[in-house]
């Protein structure tokens, strides 16, 4: 009867606890992590959005080209009526 | 059943119930998490399919610009020279000609000119083909220099602010006229009367340089000392006359000015009127008579 006794005391005393402490160890660190998550998926969806614009890099593509076609223009006509600087 | 059994039953209870409590609690926040993650890999494979094509997209932008410096660099070199052009890019972005022209490795040993924000240089052959340029001449828009004033303006602001603001303080041109710091005598006047405060009143301020006189005698007038003035003046008393002194008139009859008032120029002057009732040429009109005309009438 004693050793029923002792088995009830280090199953209340010593098992329980440490069960309760280790199983609130591991709830605590998923629900830390939850926040973590959402934020990353807001992040992702905010940069995803911000990508939205990445379309008009094909606009500015075209626009750069057309630029660097008339500052050629230019400079060769620059290049034909400007005299070139004199060797020194 | 024996108490010690009842106190084991009691205790294998409360740890199911905490496992029961801690394991379902973990079960939804691990659910939660799955969901967070569902969410931050959609996004994430958003942003890769939208990011796809901006390598190649900036990769051609670049070469563009590339191919753009390069043409600029090159006309400006070559236009400008090396050394001025580094001088430029200096003038106008201090210290970036440390860094040189990309595609001339020698500028980085060329040391820059000082050349502020008004290239001369530049701003000579711009002015030149203003004028000279066909395409100034055949522009729409009008001549290159379509407003020379503004433009001479705009050109004035860049320099510093000196004297375009026009401070207050600013030294003010000589001043003239009775109110002048130096005064001269009146030693010298030619013709006509001295002006009194009157005729100074009625005519204005212009009226008061005529009576300080034009040529002191101290800064060799015509009436300073003998030893003043060269052995043969060329003007003498003689030739440049003298006042009177007096406000009679030189003539017994005077000046009538009342003769202006009357004077018809249809009868006094123009062209010989032809014959009676002959219609006049629009030609003669306005035309004066000839001077052997004129001579051989009187």
């Amino acid at each position: 009867m004693t050793l029923w006794w002792i088995g009830d005391v280090l199953l209340i005393v010593v098992v329980l606890p440490v069960v309760v402490y280790l199983l609130k160890g591991v709830l605590d660190a998923a629900r830390s992590i939850v926040p973590s998550v959402d934020r990353i998926a807001a992040a992702a969806q905010a940069g995803s959005r911000d990508l939205d614009a990445v379309p008009l890099l094909l606009t500015t593509q075209a626009q750069v080209k057309q630029t660097v076609e008339v500052v050629a223009g230019y400079g060769g006509s620059l290049d034909v009526i400007v005299d070139d600087a004199e060797e020194e | 059943m024996p108490a010690a059994g009842v106190v084991l039953i009691i205790a294998v209870l409360l740890i199911v119930l905490a496992l029961v409590y801690y394991l379902v609690s973990t079960i939804f926040a691990l659910r939660q998490i799955t969901s967070g993650l569902d969410e931050a890999i959609t996004g994430v494979g958003g942003i890769i399919e939208k990011s796809a094509p901006v390598a190649d997209v900036v990769k051609d932008i670049n070469a563009n610009l590339d191919a753009g410096v390069d043409l600029l660099e090159g006309l400006l070199v070559k236009k400008a020279g090396l050394v001025d052009s580094v001088g430029r890019v200096e003038g106008l972005y201090p210290g970036a000609a440390a860094e040189g022209l990309r595609n001339f490795p020698d500028s980085k040993t060329v040391k820059p000119p000082r050349i502020s924000e008004v290239y001369t240089k530049g701003t000579l052959t711009l002015a030149r083909l203003g004028r000279e340029a066909p395409i100034a001449v055949a522009s729409p828009a009008g001549p290159v220099l379509r407003n020379v004033e503004g433009g001479s303006l705009d050109a004035r602001s860049l320099y510093p602010e000196a004297r375009q603001t026009r401070p207050e303080k600013l030294a003010r041109s000589p001043i003239i006229g009775t109110g002048a710091p130096v005064q001269y005598p009146p030693s010298e006047q030619r013709g006509g009367t001295t002006p009194d405060e009157a005729e100074i009143r009625e005519k204005g301020e212009w009226a008061e340089t005529a009576a300080e006189g034009i040529v002191p005698a101290e800064l060799g007038g015509s009436d300073a000392p003998p030893d003043m003035l060269a052995d043969d003046p060329q003007l003498g008393s003689s030739a440049l006359g003298e006042t009177t002194g007096s406000d009679e008139p030189a003539t017994e009859s005077g000046i009538d000015p009342s003769g202006g008032d009357e004077a018809d120029a249809t009868s006094d002057g123009g062209p010989e009127s032809p014959e009676e009732g002959v219609e006049p040429d629009l030609k003669d009109a306005g035309s004066p008579p000839r001077q052997v005309d004129t001579d051989d009438r009187s």
